[in-house]
């Protein structure tokens, strides 16, 4: 293996970061879904999708790129909002197994819809231009678009965790999480609480999608293929565990691009063999609670 | 309401009336192809339930047995050379064996980890077959599955033949059914049944819970390998798609269709689930959106299914 030099790892490892980055807001949505509704969104992928098309369309109506990161979130959310207000609602306390399957079914329905309205082929979506090129990082030239990527990620993950640990609204999340039964007789609305959070997790999987569209264009199967490295990524990191989602997204970005440095046919692959072997050795994952699924 | 009598009739000659049903359901059906598909997702739909409805765990890498046995039975037919009947054996086997391996990592898991985990096994098999193209025509699929003709003692089956063909199926399906049922009916499908009603109280009893689900597992993937080799010699091709996602997706929700649970419930689901692709298909190429309808309609108002709901208005 010549060329493979010091400084090609080191941007390499960048390449990770970014990637995981993606994989960090989808985990955190998506662990954020489990830990307090115990809701496994299937759907999650198909909400990821619809954030690169929300970019999309707000983009050729002329929002420039910046709101979008704001609106496309927000509009996405909302859609979540509903979905969890008419449909998921219903299902709460019937089993584990409702939730995601009405969430699986919800996917078709948006992954076709996406179809019907913007055809079946992927749109090209375009780097905004404040961030094309390259930046020197010391080590080398490195896409500016990825490090901005890395950078969402990381005003994201410190914005949630000071939203749940330092605000009063944080709190009840959690102590709902804990215990709705005793929030209820604290005289608060649990179901507007878990609605919100709702709301929250499929908006980080919008802008996930949004934020992965100039690296990959836009297409109505985004979504499908993510969700199965998403799962990988919150099995590994413990289920419900925010720090997991962070920690183990990270991992599995990293361990991506380095497969892909050796070995790029077995990039995917990788990705499974992280799960297996973590599984074998730690089966609720780096930070999940032993017992918890049992 | 039905008359009691004839029901208990039914229940006690039902053997007879599946057999019955077998012979006369082409001759209902619009055409001999959408026939033999309902008997093939019905037997794969059968074997996933035989996991989700006896025992409780939902796989959602159901694909991953299906795919394999399929491949296997192509793979054994195209490389090996060996005839079509080795195939099928080779993809019950294969069924099993790729069951053993994904179990092996998923069995450790319970509940929600049970369906990711299936899940993410089944994709990394479906990028192995996509990468290895020498092996299985990547995204072409594996080309080239043919059967003729059928040659049993003392005559020649013409497999082109749509109703011949249909009844070759049947066959294989109906033996399927049968064992099925046997194994239902056995301590150990009692023992399936105790783990899934009350777990504690079936290891108390002395059986190693995760060795009855295991083993489970393995039986539901020799039934969805022979599924996925009949699909193989149906097509004549194996689609790289048999090993999606999708697939896993769609026989959830032919399970959750029918009704899980009940024995021939996933079966019902599969034909009515097929019949209405077939005809929505008919007017709109988006017949996706009217399948996600029907499944969050299904969870929503008929947690049950169809089958599930008929059987519970007759006062099961």
């Amino acid at each position: 293996m010549d060329g493979i030099t010091p400084d090609l790892l080191a941007l390499q490892l960048f390449t990770g970061l970014a990637l995981g980055a993606i994989y960090v807001l989808l985990a955190l949505g998506m662990s954020l879904l489990f830990g307090m509704l115990t809701v496994v969104n299937f759907a999650h992928g198909a909400f990821y999708m619809l954030g690169a098309y929300a970019g999309v369309l707000l983009l050729s109506i002329g929002v420039n790129f910046w709101f979008c990161l704001l609106l496309a979130p927000l509009l996405v959310g909302s859609l979540g909002l509903l979905c969890e207000r008419f449909l998921i609602r219903h299902l709460y306390g019937r089993g584990i197994d409702y939730p995601l399957l009405l969430t699986f079914g919800l996917s078709y329905i948006m992954v076709e819809m996406v179809r019907i309205l913007f055809g079946t082929q992927g749109l090209p979506f375009d780097t905004p231009d404040a961030l094309q090129g390259a930046s020197d990082i010391m080590i080398g030239y490195f896409p500016t678009y990825r490090l901005f990527v890395i950078g969402v990620a990381i005003v994201v993950v410190v914005a949630l965790w000071l939203f749940l640990e330092r605000t009063p609204y944080g709190l009840i999340i959690r102590a709902g999480a804990r215990d709705p039964q005793i929030v209820r007789i604290l005289g608060i609305d649990v179901a507007r609480v878990w609605l919100v959070v709702f709301g929250i997790g499929t908006g980080l999987a919008a802008l996930a999608g949004l934020l992965a569209a100039p690296l990959q264009g836009a297409s109505p199967e985004m979504g499908s293929s993510i969700l199965a490295e998403a799962f990988v990524v919150t099995v590994v990191g413990g289920m419900g565990s925010l720090v997991g989602a962070v920690v183990a997204g990270l991992l599995v970005g990293v361990v991506v691009a380095m497969t892909s440095l050796v070995a790029p046919e077995f990039a995917q692959v990788a990705i499974f063999a992280l799960m297996a072997i973590v599984l074998l050795i730690r089966p609720q994952g780096f930070f999940g609670r032993a017992g918890l699924m049992s | 309401m039905l008359n009691p009598l004839l029901v208990a009739r039914c229940k006690q000659h039902r053997v007879v009336l599946a057999i019955a049903f077998l012979i006369i359901f082409p001759l209902l059906m619009p055409f001999k192809a959408i026939a033999v598909n309902i008997l093939i997702y019905g037997l794969f739909a059968l074997g996933f339930n035989m996991l989700f409805g006896t025992l409780g765990l939902l796989s959602f890498g159901h694909a991953a047995l299906f795919g394999g046995g399929a491949y296997a039975c192509g793979l054994v037919m195209l490389k090996l050379g060996l005839p079509w009947y080795v195939g099928i054996l080779g993809s019950v086997l294969a069924g099993m064996l790729i069951a053993a391996t994904i179990g092996a990592f998923a069995i450790r898991t319970r509940g929600i980890y049970f369906a990711m985990v299936t899940l993410a096994l089944a994709q990394c098999l479906y990028f192995l077959a996509d990468q290895a193209t020498d092996l299985t025509g990547g995204e072409n699929g594996l080309r080239g599955v043919d059967l003729k003709t059928i040659q049993l003692p003392g005559m020649t089956l013409n497999f082109v033949d749509p109703l011949t063909r249909y009844y070759v199926v049947a066959f294989f399906v109906a033996v399927a059914l049968f064992v099925l049922s046997r194994i239902l009916a056995s301590p150990f499908g009692a023992v399936l049944e105790a783990v899934r009603e009350n777990e504690a109280r079936a290891r108390a009893c002395g059986y190693h819970v995760r060795m009855v689900r295991y083993l489970a597992f393995i039986l539901s993937g020799g039934f969805c390998g022979l599924a996925g080799a009949l699909q193989a010699l149906h097509l004549s091709i194996v689609p790289l798609e048999t090993l999606a996602i999708s697939n896993s997706g769609l026989v959830v929700m032919m399970s959750l269709l029918g009704g899980m649970g009940t024995f021939f419930g996933p079966f019902v689901g599969a034909g009515i689930f097929l019949l209405l692709e077939n005809l929505v298909s008919l007017w709109t190429v988006h017949w996706q959106i009217f399948v996600g309808a029907a499944f969050v309609a299904c969870v929503l108002f008929f947690p049950r299914g169809i089958w599930g709901t008929i059987l519970m208005g007759r006062g099961r």
